[in-house]
């Protein structure tokens, strides 16, 4: 591609007056882009998450021993070698191989507790700004209620009221983490409620209910997102916490959490089993930080990097 | 209210008195409402979700008669919302029923193991705020600098380690590698017997009643959950510290004043400080509470007798009497925690007074 390509490329991205819908997006999109690459550790983080997405896919490749099935035999507890990476567990199990597997039990939980806390905030906290009056009162009042509550306790109490595992952890972290999107959906409904745009579509009779859902909760998403990329960290700690005290996932499922629990008997002669885990756990959630910090800063250049 | 207090806002006279008049009505209306919340929740966990909340307290192997008291004295025959009410008034008068683990009254445990909870979260939030806060003022004023990098670094491993994991890694190392520390309980066996307790925080006790070698042993247990507990606090709090930071040193005031001739050191330390000392306090208190819930890992790890030991010991005994007992006891602490920083910047801060 020649440079000359490349330059009325740029132009027509970065046009004032783009001619479509498609243009005008892609050109947002491409500003956006410009402003996250330049930030060093955001693509760190963006590439730790594609390396989380690889991995989960193509488990199956990468992992050369089973995550479930060990040699007991001859295979219990070993350190690591060319032979296991990260050594061997209890049971004789790679550790390598689990925590490869693993990675699809973190995305499982990141990714039902965003699909269930994110929509209930978002819902919670556009009919509430766009109401007004008492709904909002007391749609707010139920959301500070619950944002006053220690998250991880009351997880705890709900997963041992359901019993453990780890659909019910999912559930458990989606209900105490939704408070925070219903406030930010809230705040963004307040911003656009009184703007010519939505009198518009009052007047040509649109309903509440497809005013609130076409016209202002597609403006919401991307503050949400940033959020809720920022709360992924925190979702997988509460998760693997959850794991560690045996509440989460349930044995033999490769979850991180639960095998940090189970490399606590070993901890001060093997000390592998519970230290490889913990480092995927911490890289991961570090990923989503530094990403999520990234997207804030690069969609929303208001907040600065305070 | 009290008519003194009453008294003492009408004497102020003026738009002030109303101000924290109205402050303190909606205070009081925001603690009373968030406080039956947590009691709906426990309830609903307690008595809503489990198909036999009698089989949930008692386990299957009690005998029918006690089943039946049990239901009766549960008062699961009445009414949801007479149940809910008399919920809410055993449990302000502290009955949260019986321990199945212990046998003993929950209120009971709590009160017994509450205090090893608060040592820790206080030693952990002292640490966390004598480093954080300079860490964060340092970061702010060199901003870009070496130390601002690290500050961030060491900001963005506290958000993202699993607290348990970094505890389990302190133990091999300091424990059974260099032999720094003791191992994980609150204090040797051979001062359980010897060591009588006066107010339940082992250090000070040891202090008051001059017994040295126990002092020094008692910190040999504490100083790496602490350590790790303030942490996480430190994280929050120079990230917190460093942004307060930045707003003021960007504020005119400070121009004024280095027009003035004062010295960088006054300026920073006497002035910006100063200004975002009200904030902080807010932040300081909310990594307090933090701490509080965030133990309940660390005490796992470092078989510490706190609350989070207490819970996470019933959970695995299905000891659900005991376990939202101390769901409660931490809940009530860490809402009133919140509610206080809010009330304490609202009273403190003037730009919110009229507000």
């Amino acid at each position: 591609m020649s440079v000359a390509t490349i330059q009325s490329r740029r132009a027509w991205l970065l046009s004032d007056r783009p001619a479509s819908r498609l243009q005008a997006r892609l050109g947002r999109a491409y500003v956006a882009w410009r402003r996250f690459s330049a930030n060093r550790l955001a693509l760190i983080g963006l590439l730790i998450i594609i390396a989380l997405l690889v991995v989960a896919a193509l488990a199956d490749v990468l992992a050369p021993y089973s995550p479930t099935i060990g040699d007991l035999k001859n295979a219990r507890l070993l350190a690591p070698s060319a032979a296991h990476w990260f050594g061997t567990d209890d049971l004789g199990r790679d550790i390598y191989s689990r925590i490869v597997y693993g990675s699809r039990w973190t995305l499982y939980v990141v990714i039902l507790v965003a699909i269930i806390a994110a929509p209930i905030g978002l819902l919670v906290g556009t009919i509430a700004g766009y109401a007004g009056g008492w709904t909002d009162t007391i749609l707010m009042r139920i959301t500070d209620i619950f944002l006053a509550f220690p998250k991880l306790v009351l997880a705890l109490a709900f997963v041992a009221a359901l019993g453990p595992g780890i659909e019910n952890a999912v559930l458990a972290i989606a209900v105490t983490s939704w408070p925070p999107y219903a406030r930010i959906a809230r705040a963004e409904t307040l911003t656009v409620r009184n703007s010519d745009y939505i009198k518009a579509v009052q007047l040509m009779g649109a309903s509440p209910f497809r005013i609130v859902l076409r016209h202002i909760m597609p403006l919401c998403i991307s503050s949400l997102i940033i959020r809720v990329t920022l709360d992924m960290a925190g979702i997988i700690l509460t998760a693997a916490g959850l794991g560690f005290l045996g509440l989460g996932a349930q044995p033999p499922l490769p979850e991180w959490g639960a095998m940090i629990a189970s490399g606590r008997r070993f901890i001060l002669d093997q000390w592998w089993v519970a230290a490889a885990p913990g480092a995927a756990i911490l890289i991961v959630s570090l990923g989503f930080n530094l990403l999520g910090d990234g997207l804030r800063d690069a969609l929303d250049p208001r907040s600065g990097d305070q | 209210m009290s008519v003194a207090e009453n008294q003492a806002a009408a004497g102020r006279g003026s738009v002030r008195a109303v101000a924290v008049l109205s402050s303190l009505g909606r205070f009081l209306v925001i603690a009373v409402t968030t406080y039956l919340g947590l009691l709906a929740v426990t309830f609903f966990i307690g008595r809503v979700i489990p198909i036999d909340p009698v089989l949930a307290v008692l386990g299957d192997r009690a005998p029918i008669a006690v089943v039946e008291r049990t239901r009766r004295e549960m008062g699961l025959d009445l009414p949801w919302i007479e149940q809910f009410y008399l919920y809410v008034k055993s449990a302000l008068s502290g009955d949260f029923g019986t321990s199945v683990l212990t046998t003993n009254p929950v209120m009971t445990d709590i009160r017994r193991v509450f205090p090893a909870t608060i040592e820790l979260a206080t030693l952990g939030t002292i640490t966390g705020a004598v480093i954080g806060v300079p860490l964060g003022v340092l970061a702010a004023v060199k901003r870009g600098s070496l130390i601002d990098q690290i500050a961030r670094i060491v900001g963005l491993i506290g958000y993202s380690v699993p607290i348990f994991w970094l505890g389990l890694l302190g133990l091999v190392l300091f424990y059974a590698k260099l032999q720094w520390i003791a191992f994980p309980a609150r204090l040797d066996v051979v001062y359980e017997y010897t060591f009588t307790p006066i107010t339940g925080f082992y250090l000070l006790d040891a202090a008051i009643q001059g017994q040295w070698d126990v002092f020094y042993d008692a910190w040999r247990h504490i100083v790496l959950p602490a350590a790790l507990l303030g942490y996480l606090s430190l994280a929050y709090i120079s990230r917190m510290t460093r942004s307060f930071m930045l707003n003021e040193l960007a504020q005119e005031y400070i121009v004024a004043a280095r027009a003035k001739g004062l010295s960088e050191t006054r300026i920073i330390w006497g002035h910006a400080l100063r200004n975002a000392a009200v904030p902080m306090v807010t932040v300081i208190a909310l990594s307090y509470a933090n701490l509080l819930e965030g133990s309940v890992l660390t005490e796992t790890v470092f078989s510490w007798p706190g609350i989070g030991l207490y819970i996470t010991n019933s959970l695995q005994n299905a000891d659900m009497n005991a376990v939202l007992g101390g769901t409660i006891a931490i809940g009530s602490v860490f809402i009133a925690i919140n509610l206080f920083s809010d009330l304490l910047y609202r009273l403190l801060d003037p730009r919110t007074k009229t507000g």
